[in-house]
């Protein structure tokens, strides 16, 4: 792929360049600021939901109940769900999709500029309501991420309103942000791009984006009928007024299975973006990749109930479910397959990006080994709710979804800043965040196995040796994330300038304007030969 | 404590089940029922069946990061398709799964038939207790956390069933086909032994089914694993497995225990107890049962569960503070405690939350004063 455009030279006239002050990022609609708000603001996110992390890995430590009371600890393992899922990992996503899409697809800008910011400054405070609601008498929400009713109605605290009202504004920024996407793919691509050539990033998060528009207004339907069970006397989720606190978990899955997705399709993208560069080779079978994809978030609607095997079931649903999910496992594979035969007999080095991303693929698969035996319902019937769920989904999210992000932050943020990063600092961020996260997630599937349920403050004797090695893991994955803040601080400050390829075996349209970008790229169409 | 164990990082001794109460064991339980071995065998099948494709494909990943590097001189190859390899890798999963699915349904089959039961018991969550009642049988009871605050909060040593003994273990014959209703009073909770793979939700206005046949005599001891409130790592479970002629003997006693229990509370409402009397076996029973959510303090949790220190009931009208101790508050976490506890107890309670924390009121109330409450309604 190669363009006639030279962005640089059309560029040296420009006039109008960033304005300067606050006001600059409040009022932005250029989609090079959003996505930094975005990313920054996950960062932060990042931060927050993993200091309640540390606070539930600190009174786990030892057995016994040491720092925290039961109820602040349900509302810690509530809030960093939250947060992490809704505050870190998607606003990280969606900031790279509005750093890069326009980019990869030669687009001048987002197509919807001012909807663009309004679904970024509406999310500050939706996190803002969420977070103050832990100061409110009777605390936070504390009834899980997955807030099951009647234990979040008839049985929680006044701050429910609060949750509620935050999570439909986190609901309006996502569909926002993805008929964003899905309106810049559909109209600003450059003459050329055709579908079968955008980069697989960009396909990964059109079809996210469609996921996003069909899953959120279930979630906000399923707030809100918390809402009124609570507040208006309603009972969707109350057998004694002909409701039924199961069909909760089927309305919070429908949305929550595809959600899973979400925060893992635009990875693949990701992964798929990095793997070729650092091989100096094609990707291996793109259009499998694409249709991979589309199958897997096809499927996504047809597998929630796999969460809810010992909800009571009938068994031929049971039956359905089981098969469904194991099916998912087969175009996930292909991507995993497609990735190895991408670096088979391929010219590999290993800057960071490329190690972060070796990782992925070793890391996520080890999380899919365990989400395939979880397929398995009789089996499940053991693991559910035990910590070998939590090692699953951690190995899917944080050595998935977080360390793709980690790659595709070091593999742009010299496109972004200009300025390659301290390659000393983040391969030692890579060694201690590898390392450490394994000691952390690893060993709770042991003990999930050895039947530790989750979500509880205290445990038997036979766990504490583990949980105490769990807890250093977790300390160290923690504090090793410093060093990332350092290393992104160091590259916005200076460094080594970046050429505009960066990577000697980058191709695409996002390599071809300088670095850094400017602030307007493409503001005449490239054209793809 | 246990040991420090680092065994674990050995792959042979992750497979290796070590059960002592002590050391943990590393891998699923194979139990005590032939549905749990069956599960235990699935969970052995899919995760060798995972070994194997992780080896491979890890395999060949490494291979190519080790020889195929730039620094090694390699240089990229041109291919980037070939239907024939995608083919094969989709197909070959796909078999592997099918093949996987044949024994899997066959034991979920088995494990859904609840038919044909020689026992049945219905099993009741609730903030944060298991209810059991025998339908064969004259018999229902609570079964409670059994370990002290005092362990909780780091104060004595803790035993060596820390959080996982109960004061009334549910008993149930070996070799009898048992099957539990499981129930909620409140909130969703689910009922899980291990030893049994049974792990079945609790919903409130819903009943499930489960069952199991016992192969060894033997004490088996789960925990709650849906989350449920403040107290749900706090609501054990312990079954104990007898021998059907000892199981027998057992309910005998039993049933003859409550039946007599029944008879000395009809005795208690012409005799009258003491304040003192009355002011111990309050504290006691309070702690057991209100404590959770009112506290130790009578403070209870601001927001969340009144105080009854200085509270109004607690001062105010007797009779509407035994109404909601006896009665509950419907659509609240206040459980309706008259079902649950004898007419002594009650009445101590009662007296007890009057009379502690500078709550002075002096009033003594008797067993006849709550009898005549459950006789009025
Ligand atoms: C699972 C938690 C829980 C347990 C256990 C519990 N309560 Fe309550 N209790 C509550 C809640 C919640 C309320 C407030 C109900 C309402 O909204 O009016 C309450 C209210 C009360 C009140 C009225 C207080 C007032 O001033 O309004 C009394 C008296 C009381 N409980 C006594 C008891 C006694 C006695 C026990 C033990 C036998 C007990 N409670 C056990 C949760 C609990
Ligand atoms: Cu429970």
């Amino acid at each position: 792929m190669s363009t006639t455009n030279s962005n640089a030279d059309n560029h040296a006239e420009e006039h109008h360049g960033a304005p300067s002050g606050i006001m600059r990022w409040l009022l932005t609609t250029n989609h090079k600021d959003i996505g930094s708000l975005y990313l920054l603001f996950s960062l932060l996110m990042f931060f927050i939901g993993g200091a309640m992390a540390m606070v539930i890995r600190a009174e786990l430590f030892q057995p016994g109940l040491q720092i925290v009371e039961p109820d602040f600890f349900n509302q810690m393992t509530t809030v960093h769900g939250l947060i992490m899922v809704f505050g870190a990992v998607m606003p990280a996503f969606v900031g790279l999709a509005n750093w890069m899409v326009p980019m990869m697809i030669g687009a001048p800008d987002m197509a919807l500029p001012r909807m663009n910011n309004w679904s970024f400054w509406i999310l500050p405070f939706a996190f803002l309501i969420l977070l103050m609601s832990l100061f409110m008498e009777g605390g936070g929400p504390n009834f899980g991420w997955t807030f099951y009713a009647p234990l979040s109605t008839t049985y929680s605290n006044d701050s429910t309103a609060l949750f509620v009202f935050s999570v439909h504004i986190m609901g309006i920024s996502s569909i926002m942000g993805a008929i964003n996407v899905i309106v810049t793919i559909f109209n600003l691509r450059a003459p050329g791009m055709t579908f079968m050539k955008m980069p697989l990033f960009v396909w990964t998060w059109l079809i996210t984006a469609f996921l996003l528009i069909a899953v959120m207004p279930v979630l906000a339907g399923a707030v809100t009928m918390v809402l009124t069970d609570k507040y208006f006397a309603t009972s969707f989720f109350d057998a004694a007024g002909g409701g039924d606190p199961v069909m909760f978990q089927h309305i919070f899955w429908f949305f929550g299975h595809p959600e899973v997705y979400i925060m893992i399709l635009p990875a693949f993208g990701i992964i798929s973006q990095i793997v070729p560069t650092f091989s100096r080779k094609k990707l291996f079978g793109y259009s499998s990749m694409v249709y991979a994809t589309a199958s897997i978030a096809l499927l996504s609607f047809l597998v929630w109930a796999h969460h809810m095997f010992t909800t009571g079931m009938p068994l031929a649903g049971e039956l359905f479910f089981m098969y469904c999910t194991m099916l998912i496992s087969v175009p996930t594979g292909v991507k995993i397959f497609n990735w190895v035969a991408t670096m088979w007999r391929g010219s590999l080095t290993f800057e960071v990006p490329m190690m972060f991303s070796i990782a992925f693929i070793v890391l996520f698969t080890i999380g899919g080994f365990s989400g395939l035996m979880l397929a398995i319902t009789p089996a499940d019937f053991q693991y559910h709710d035990t910590y070998f769920v939590v090692a699953h989904f951690h190995y899917v999210l944080v050595t998935g979804a977080i360390f793709s992000i980690m790659a595709g932050a070091y593999y742009w943020l010299p496109k972004w800043t200009g300025n390659m990063f301290d390659e000393k600092l983040a391969k030692t961020h890579f060694w201690l965040s590898l390392v450490s996260v394994n000691v952390l997630f690893f060993p709770m599937h042991f003990v999930g196995l050895a039947g530790m349920p989750r979500r509880i403050p205290d445990y038997a004797l036979q766990f504490a040796d583990f949980n105490a090695v769990i807890s250093i893991g977790g300390f160290a994955f923690g504090l090793s994330q410093l060093l990332f803040v350092a290393v992104v601080y160091k590259c916005i400050k200076g460094g080594e300038k970046a050429t505009a390829q960066v990577w000697e075996g980058a191709e695409g349209l996002e390599w071809e304007v300088p670095s850094p970008a400017p602030y307007h790229t493409f503001e005449t169409p490239p054209t793809i030969k | 404590m246990a040991t420090k164990q680092v065994s674990w990082l050995i792959p042979a001794a992750v497979l290796s089940g070590n059960t002592s109460a002590e050391e943990m064991r590393l891998n699923m339980t194979q139990g005590v029922t032939d549905i749990s071995a069956s599960v235990y065998n699935l969970h052995m099948i899919i995760f060798y069946i995972c070994c194997v494709i992780g080896i491979v494909v890890f395999g060949i990943m490494f291979w190519s990061i080790i020889h195929h590097r730039k620094s090694k001189g390699a240089k990229p190859a041109n291919f980037h398709e070939s239907t024939k390899v995608e083919i094969l890798w989709t197909a070959i999963p796909f078999v592997i799964l099918i093949a996987m699915a044949f024994p899997a349904t066959k034991t979920l089959i088995e494990m859904e038939d609840t038919t044909d039961a020689d026992l049945t018991v219905q099993v009741t969550g609730s903030q944060w207790k298991w209810h059991y009642r025998y339908f064969e049988h004259d018999l229902d009871y609570y079964s409670l956390l059994a370990t002290p605050q005092s362990e909780i909060h780091n104060k004595i040593a803790k035993s060596a069933n820390y959080l996982l003994e109960v004061d009334r273990p549910l008993v149930i014959p070996t070799g009898q086909k048992v099957r539990f209703l499981i129930t909620s009073d409140d909130v969703i909770h689910s009922w899980w032994v291990p030893e049994f793979a049974i792990k079945k939700d609790a919903n409130p206005g819903f009943i499930n089914e489960a069952w199991t046949r016992v192969n060894e005599p033997g004490i088996y001891r789960g925990q709650c694993a849906e989350l449920c409130g403040k107290d749900h790592g706090f609501m054990p479970i312990v079954v104990i497995a007898k021998e059907p002629a000892e199981f027998n003997k057992w309910m005998a006693e039993q049933t003859e225990i409550a039946k007599n229990a029944k008879a000395e509370e009809q005795k208690l409402l012409s005799m009258n107890m003491s304040m003192e009397e009355l002011m111990t076996l309050g504290e006691k029973v309070y702690n057991a049962n209100c404590a959770a959510c009112h506290q130790q303090n009578g403070q209870g949790i601001p927001g969340v569960f009144p105080g009854l220190k200085d509270s109004a009931i607690a001062l105010g009208d007797v009779k509407e503070h035994i109404n909601i101790v006896v009665n509950g508050k419907a659509g609240t976490a206040m459980q309706a405690f008259g079902k649950q506890l004898a007419l002594k107890d009650l009445a101590a309670i009662v007296t007890y939350e009057r009379n502690a924390w500078g709550n002075n009121t002096g009033d003594v109330v008797q067993a006849a004063a709550i009898n005549e409450f459950l006789v009025d309604k």
